[in-house]
């Protein structure tokens, strides 16, 4: 994984969870393009993406193996309008991250604490392993309920919880459907239709969830 | 190959329609579902890409490449409404 920093002239601002394509172009002419989720606020300063790299990744093995400073991208952005949280929607906020699917709703929290939001959040995010997760460090203080799940291994001392976001983690720690949470799901494909199945068997509204699936990775 | 979903192909929509295009309804004319262009299955990896009714799999939606020009194919549609 890599955070990108990214300067953008004529940027026209962005709403949390939204994404950019990048166009690599390849000196025969060759193009190669692919989405990426932008994992800053709206309020920050810069604009970052954070990439996963892919082994057979053409535009992601560039971005992270690739790419110094000063180097120019061909972007276009920011792009979508689904996947997106404003603080006017409201909540309360159920974050559920898989992997890298953390760096949208990353961008939701940050923004959600860049703007004093009162409304409340808990992210439910599932790694592999504790070296995998994504903003280890910061996790803490974006003012979340944190729910962190490790599926594949975990330090021997390990005390949170191991294991898949399943129905019963979900019956324990995310919202009930009476409290009618917003819904971000966002993970490898497998991931987030097994979560929105899972909220959906518990009751909630379908209509309050969204998801976004970016495929298959390595996870 | 595991599909994507509609977020995935939000840029090349805007590109082909010019405006933001995941959160317009469309009506599937196979079975009637409806939902947002978000919620469809995409295949990018395909010829083309490729986005398929949430519901029945029909295929709603074809975007291919060809020579420089996007060809489009919204037959699957029997509706592809304002945004939400």
């Amino acid at each position: 994984m890599k955070s990108i920093v990214l300067e953008v002239p004529d940027w026209v601002g962005h709403r949390a969870g939204q994404h950019v394509d990048v166009r690599l172009t390849a000196e025969d002419g060759y193009q190669a393009q692919r989405s990426y989720s932008i994992a800053s606020a709206p309020e920050d300063a810069d604009l970052v993406l954070t990439v996963e790299r892919l082994e057979d990744g053409e535009v992601s093995t560039y971005l992270v193996d690739e790419l110094r400073v000063g180097d120019e991208l061909e972007l276009r952005g920011p792009i979508g309008g689904y996947f997106v949280w404003e603080e006017a929607q409201g909540g309360p906020l159920l974050l559920v991250a898989g992997g890298s699917g953390i760096v949208p709703l990353r961008a939701i929290l940050r923004h959600r604490a860049a703007a004093k939001s009162s409304v409340p959040a808990r992210l439910v995010y599932s790694s592999r392993s504790l070296e995998d997760v994504i903003y280890r460090n910061e996790l803490a203080g974006l003012e979340a309920e944190v729910t962190l799940t490790l599926t594949r291994v975990w330090p021997d001392d390990w005390s949170g919880r191991r294991g898949r976001v399943d129905t019963a983690l979900l019956q324990e720690v995310a919202w009930t459907p009476a409290e009618r949470p917003l819904t971000y799901v966002c993970g490898p494909t497998g991931f987030v239709e097994a979560v929105a199945e899972s909220l959906v068997s518990l009751g909630h509204e379908p209509a309050r969830i969204k998801t976004e699936r970016f495929g298959p990775t390595g996870r | 190959m595991e599909p994507m979903d509609g977020n995935a192909i939000a840029g090349q929509l805007v590109e082909v329609f010019g405006t933001e295009m995941t959160t317009v309804t469309g009506t599937c004319g196979t079975c009637g579902a409806s939902g947002q262009v978000a919620e469809l299955v995409v295949y990018v990896r395909a010829p083309g890409v490729v986005a398929r009714c949430r519901s029945c799999g029909s295929v709603l939606l074809v975007l291919a490449e060809i020579r420089g020009v996007t060809c489009v194919d919204l037959g699957g549609f029997s509706d592809l409404g304002a945004a939400a």
